[in-house]
């Protein structure tokens, strides 16, 4: 690529430019617009610069729109704004400290950020996860779910010009970040999942709290319902606006909900199971067009899917222990270390150096609220990982944008940009 | 995941095939119940247009690795999906450094577009015919390919115009800027 061409596109993306289409059509009486005094506007392209600072691109993503009058022409994502390097950094760091690093990837599913990583080091290290551990993930990984998705709701609606659903939707969403902080200590960024398990076992009284909560959110998801599907506003915008078939959607790599709107019932938890789904009984939501509207309500309906996931896992909750017993791979209980040589040095090697792991490169893939989330890990043997690589779902649904809203209005555009649901933190990583 | 046996089969049928050739396929590998095929830079596109005749139509994933030190030390993979039998495959193709070269398969896949240029970005990858090959992560004016492993970590320049000597000639004397601990 010369510097030319890179300098002519950079000319492109500063300017806001009014390009003109070429002389304005004669209507039928054989007068051109631009003889009634105008015209002219209509039929020039603009060039417009959304973002990167904008409230309604959900974060710093930078779209340069090419507009015909209100109608997008074309859209160019351009991304790397947050970009912090953080798969760099966890080739830097053992393998249990690069878990807070990437879990502050996508911000809104923590959980499954380390979820990805750790069952990808699981599967090259061989560790069996307990039980306990994995209704424990399935019930943390599905609170967040929920916890994402209300976030998605809330600025949506907000962006569709329903301030109110935002304070509901937050609502609920603190009593998730309570639980949270209940059972790992912190609200946001866990770090609560290990390789082999999860840090600690629930505290007392957090399956109260969590059965409290489980009771009400379906009903708050009715009210949530209830507030939008009756709302007409809210239903001219979505229903009809920007659809794309499950086809092209596949072309362009989409998965999760956005796959599922268009009828394609693609869902890992189903499809490959991992860390017992398979146990539970749920429904996938599938829409049929894939428009703006299914968008919306099978995010809705997976709600309702995911309280009915935990309230399962949290009646199923076997006993046993929480994390793997292997030395190797997780800290002895505290109260080993005064009695036994051996758990200190197991303790020691682990907090000084990490764990080894085998060499080899696997590929590790969850159901994430935006798609498959997929982790490459290769090990050299080492106790740093040598690649770690994370496929979020984000960063390649964002290139189905453009096909989506080509061709429509630009207040559309924002609707589908709802609809779909980016967190650049997990596109630029 | 297809067994041992099956990717055996799987590699066979690509030897056969007259666009792959016998050198097409480098080796197979199944690790810890999963698949990979690792074939030569030149025979990508054909292995997976194959592929995606036997099923594997969904490209889930592109990433790119650094095997330093071993040679050649670049590595892209394409993890491929079959959705109707849930099978994944893995397709790796290594390149050398002083030749990064790889056809781009963003036509066939578009989703391949963006991810190609992630691995352009930070491994320097150069897919020859990928429609718009630029940096998508990091500045256009960034110099180097930083995943590379040989690419230190720390010690870089904050891009605020205050650094900027030309901007500000006072801020080439550090001396001026006090201790810099």
């Amino acid at each position: 690529m010369s510097t030319e061409a890179r300098s002519a596109y950079r000319r492109m993306e500063e300017s806001i430019t009014l390009s003109p289409l070429g002389e304005p059509e004669a209507d039928q009486s054989g007068m051109s617009l631009a003889d009634w005094g105008g015209g002219h506007e209509t039929q020039e392209l603009l060039t417009l610069n959304m973002g990167p600072h904008h409230p309604a691109t959900h974060g710093v993503l930078r779209l340069l729109v090419t507009l015909q009058g209100e109608i997008v022409r074309d859209i160019k994502p351009i991304i790397g704004y947050v970009h912090t390097g953080i798969e760099k950094t966890a080739e830097d760091k053992a393998y249990w400290k690069v878990i807070p690093v990437l879990e502050r990837m996508d911000y809104l599913s923590y959980f499954f950020n380390s979820m990805a990583y750790c069952t990808a080091v699981e599967a090259i290290a061989e560790v069996q996860v307990p039980k306990r551990a994995q209704y424990l993930r399935v019930i943390h990984l599905e609170l967040n779910r929920i916890m994402s998705h209300l976030v998605w709701l809330g600025t949506s609606a907000l962006d569709l010009g329903a301030i109110s659903m935002f304070w509901y939707c937050f609502r609920e969403r603190e009593q998730i970040l309570d639980l949270f902080e209940m059972s790992a200590g912190q609200r946001m960024h866990t770090r609560y999942f290990q390789v082999g398990g999860v840090m600690e076992d629930i505290p007392r009284g957090f399956l109260e709290k969590l059965k409290a909560f489980v009771d009400v959110m379906p009903g708050r998801t009715d009210q949530y319902n209830a507030l939008l599907h009756s709302n007409e506003i809210v239903l001219q915008r979505l229903r009809g606006t920007c659809p794309l078939d499950a086809e092209k959607l596949l072309a362009y790599g989409v998965t999760g909900p956005l796959l599922r709107s268009a009828g394609n019932p693609w869902d890992l938890r189903k499809a490959a199971p991992y860390s017992s789904y398979d146990d539970f009984d749920f429904k996938i939501p599938v829409g049929t067009v894939g428009d703006n509207y299914d968008r919306f309500a099978v995010r809705l309906a997976e709600i309702y899917e995911s309280v009915k996931i935990i309230k399962q896992a949290m009646e199923g909750l076997p006993e046993g222990p929480y994390i793997t017993t292997d030395r190797k791979i997780a800290l002895p209980p505290r109260h080993e270390l005064a009695t036994s040589m051996e758990a200190l040095i197991h303790h020691f090697k682990l907090v000084t150096e990490g764990m080894r792991v085998p060499p080899g490169e696997v590929y590790s893939a969850i159901e994430s609220p935006r798609g498959e989330l997929g982790c490459f890990l290769r090990s050299d043997g080492s106790s740093k990982p040598a690649r770690v690589h994370v496929r979020d779902p984000s960063f390649v649904n964002l290139q189905a944008l453009s096909e989506m809203a080509e061709g429509s209005y630009i207040a559309d555009l924002i609707a589908t940009l709802a609809m779909l649901d980016p967190v650049l933190g997990g596109i630029d990583r | 995941m297809p067994d041992a046996t099956e990717l055996e089969l799987i590699a066979q049928e690509l030897r056969a095939a007259p666009e792959i050739g016998a050198d097409g396929v480098v080796q197979t590998t199944f690790f810890r119940e999963r698949a990979t095929v690792e074939i030569a830079p030149k025979a990508i596109r054909a292995t997976l247009s194959r592929l995606r005749e036997r099923g594997y139509a969904f490209l889930s994933s592109v990433h790119g690795v650094d095997y330093f030190p071993h040679e050649p030390r670049l590595g892209v993979h394409y993890e491929m999906l079959d959705m109707a039998r849930v099978d994944r495959l893995t397709v790796k193709a290594r390149v050398s450094t002083q030749d990064p070269h790889l056809d781009s398969v963003a036509g066939e896949w578009p989703t391949a577009d963006h991810q190609e240029r992630e691995v352009y970005d930070m491994f320097g990858v150069i897919f020859d015919g990928h429609p718009d090959l630029r940096r998508i992560l990091m500045p256009e004016d960034y110099e180097g390919h930083p995943q590379r492993r040989d690419f230190p970590i720390g010690g870089e320049p904050v891009f605020f115009t205050f650094n900027d000597p030309a901007e500000h000639p006072a801020a080439e004397q550090p001396a001026s800027t006090g201790p810099s601990q």
